[in-house]
């Protein structure tokens, strides 16, 4: 197993430094020099501007820029806001819980709701309510989820009032902010009433935020089902006259975890893109919507080492799945 | 006594039917498909023929008819079937003349990454040991941002509009054609046919692109499809982030991103440009569906 981990671990060093390159180019390919963007764009005058390069250090040559870039993440530095002054990684950090919760809320919906209906669709396989399921999750993936989201405000906050329309909580309320969480931040507060009202706030964008991966859940579900259903040992189960909720729970539903499982872990980085859209729909104060007004403001360190974190987030996200998908099936591991 | 002279009757059923019939029977069998198939065709000649089928000029302003609800309802106009927008633009024409761009986007966008990809990846499954590592770790980074985030980095950059658009989600679609084109050239490399080839004298080039890549095409084919798609969508989310195709042009994610104000009083605006992508994108993955069982025996059953 540990040979397992460091053979993964070896191939994660490689990918680092390749989306390291890539932020690091993403800043140079903008048309003009940084100095002029960071000054705005009026005209700077030359002696400024040679100043400027220099303490940048954007007059030497592009692989000492690079090492530079390099040795500045090493230390910590992710560099500072243009419009705010702040240090990139404690915007990070501060947005991030946001997003993090609105992410685990699409999840569990999706989890739940997607392994439920892809179950009960694989026993119940050319029922109409398979077909249902099959139809629904077809139209889910092909959602753009940023319409999806302004229907859902149309109907559910609009004409029938039962949501608010945007934010995390109403402002009514003033929530010392502890883990980041708003739901958990509002008990420790003592704040029941604030607790309902950030529930009601998470649960319009956890749906659409769900949405994508709710249709691949439920389709990746009923077919390791339906295949993990035919195999003799579920025929065994059946024949030794096991309960059938147990057959299908314990002998079923656990190895066919396995695949969909990998699509959970695929499905991070879908839901970081998709947090974007949604996070812009519903103004909620996360990453997504921070990086997108960064992209605005033109604010370029931002842009560029928010990206390098969530790029980082998405690789750690699918080593962890990878180790974990090595533990729940040891012929992967011993892979080479 | 007379001799029958007449050939005995060519039992049709029995002739092995020709590859086109063959994949237009496998492929008609997914009524799912065919419905995607009808629709694509009404969107296609939309596209194609924009200015004489839409009522009116898409940027034309109506100022006296401005959120003009659907001709059916209250208040509704017959000269504009899907009502008006806030600016009095007829919707209907709007949505037409979108058709026109949305196509072009994911047209445009296969092709710029098809080509290249194939080639990437021919050239990563026939030098395994030289190049074939470095450009699959290259797509690996590709693949670590998610696709929608790397175009939001790739149009920060770049500037937003229709060239930068196509090129960025052509860039986001490059990683998964080198990647299926490689695993479909490893696996045809062992094959008799492709050492006969060699031994007959074939040059790399005539390998490469005549003997192998034709038969590595069948998941090319249902990739391009929904990469087609998925570039739709891409390019309407662009837009609804306000990084895609600028405004008056009409796109549909672009037209979204301005009807979130009446969102409480013009549900029309709101709803149907987005209807019109859900359509558009489902239509195209039904036909990808359809395919996939036509080109793909192997997976033909796999349900």
């Amino acid at each position: 197993m540990l040979a397992f981990i460091a053979r993964r671990l070896g191939l994660l060093i490689p990918t680092f430094f390749g989306v390291t390159l890539l932020t690091f180019a993403l800043i140079r390919m903008i048309p003009g020099d940084p100095v002029e963007v960071m000054m705005g764009e009026r005209r700077v005058d030359p002696v400024l501007h040679a100043q400027a390069m220099e303490r940048l250090g954007l007059n030497k040559p592009l692989y000492a820029q690079y090492f530079d870039y390099i040795g500045q993440l090493a230390q910590g530095n992710l560099g500072e806001s243009l419009r705010t002054r702040t240090s990139v990684w404690s915007e990070f950090t501060t947005l991030f819980p946001a997003t993090l919760e609105l992410a685990l809320a699409a999840l569990l919906f999706a989890g739940s709701l997607g392994l439920i209906a892809g179950v009960v669709a694989a026993l119940k396989r050319g029922s109409l309510f398979d077909h249902g399921v099959m139809g629904i999750s077809l139209a889910g993936y092909s959602m753009p989820i940023f319409w999806w989201g302004l229907l859902l405000i149309m109907f559910f906050s609009v004409w029938l009032g039962w949501t608010p329309v945007s934010g995390r909580i109403d402002l009514l309320y003033d929530i010392p902010p502890v883990t980041g969480f708003m739901l958990i931040d509002t008990l420790l507060a003592d704040e029941p009433g604030a607790f309902v009202d950030a529930l009601h706030h998470l649960i319009l964008p956890a749906i659409v935020l769900g949405t994508i991966p709710l249709a691949v859940i439920a389709r990746m579900t009923r077919s390791a089902m339906l295949e993990v259903l035919r195999e003799d040992y579920v025929r065994t189960a059946r024949a030794k006259g096991l309960s059938p909720a147990r057959v299908v729970f314990v002998h079923g539903l656990r190895n066919a975890l396995i695949p969909v499982l990998t699509v959970f872990g695929l499905q991070v980085g879908a839901l970081l893109a998709g947090a974007v859209l949604t996070e812009t729909i519903f103004s909620w104060p996360g990453i997504g919507k921070w990086l997108i007004e960064s992209i605005g403001a033109r604010d370029y360190p931002v842009v560029q080492n928010g990206i390098l974190l969530i790029a980082c987030l998405v690789i750690l996200v699918n080593f962890v799945v990878d180790i974990l998908y090595g533990l729940a099936n040891p012929r992967i591991r011993h892979q080479r | 006594m007379t001799v029958d002279t007449t050939h005995p009757a060519l039992d049709q059923a029995l002739l092995y039917p020709s590859p086109l019939k063959e994949f237009w029977q496998a492929f008609a069998h997914n009524k799912g498909a065919v419905a995607g198939l009808l629709f694509m065709i009404v969107l296609v000649i939309c596209a194609l023929f924009a200015p004489w089928i839409a009522p009116h000029d898409p940027s034309e302003q109506f100022r006296d008819f401005m959120l003009t609800p659907p001709a059916w309802l209250d208040g509704g106009q017959l000269q504009f079937l899907l009502g008006t927008d806030e600016v009095g633009r007829d919707l209907l024409s709007r949505l037409i003349h979108g058709a026109r761009l949305s196509l072009l986007i994911g047209l445009a966008s296969v092709l710029m990454s098809l080509i290249p990809g194939i080639f990437m990846g021919l050239v990563a499954g026939f030098f395994p040991r030289l190049l074939g590592p470095s450009i699959m770790r290259l797509m690996d980074i590709m693949l670590a941002l998610p696709s929608l985030l790397l175009a939001v980095a790739i149009v920060a950059i770049l500037g937003p509009g229709l060239i930068n658009t196509i090129f960025a989600i052509a860039i986001v679609s490059l990683p998964s054609y080198v990647r299926l084109t490689r695993a479909a050239v490893m696996g045809e490399l062992n094959r008799d046919y492709v050492t006969a080839a060699r031994l007959a004298g074939a040059g790399l080039p005539r390998l490469m692109f005549i003997t192998v890549l034709p038969n590595c095409m069948a998941p090319l084919i249902v990739q391009a499809t929904l990469s087609f798609s998925s570039a739709i969508l891409d390019a309407a989310a662009l837009g609804f982030l306000g990084l895609g195709v600028q405004p008056p042009t009409p796109e549909w994610g672009t037209m979204l991103a301005s009807a979130r104000d009446y969102i409480e009083r013009a549900w029309w605006v709101v709803s149907l440009p987005g209807l019109t992508i859900l359509l558009s994108v489902l239509a195209i993955n039904l036909m990808g569906d359809g395919l996939r069982d036509a080109l793909d025996p192997k997976l033909k059953n796999a349900q």
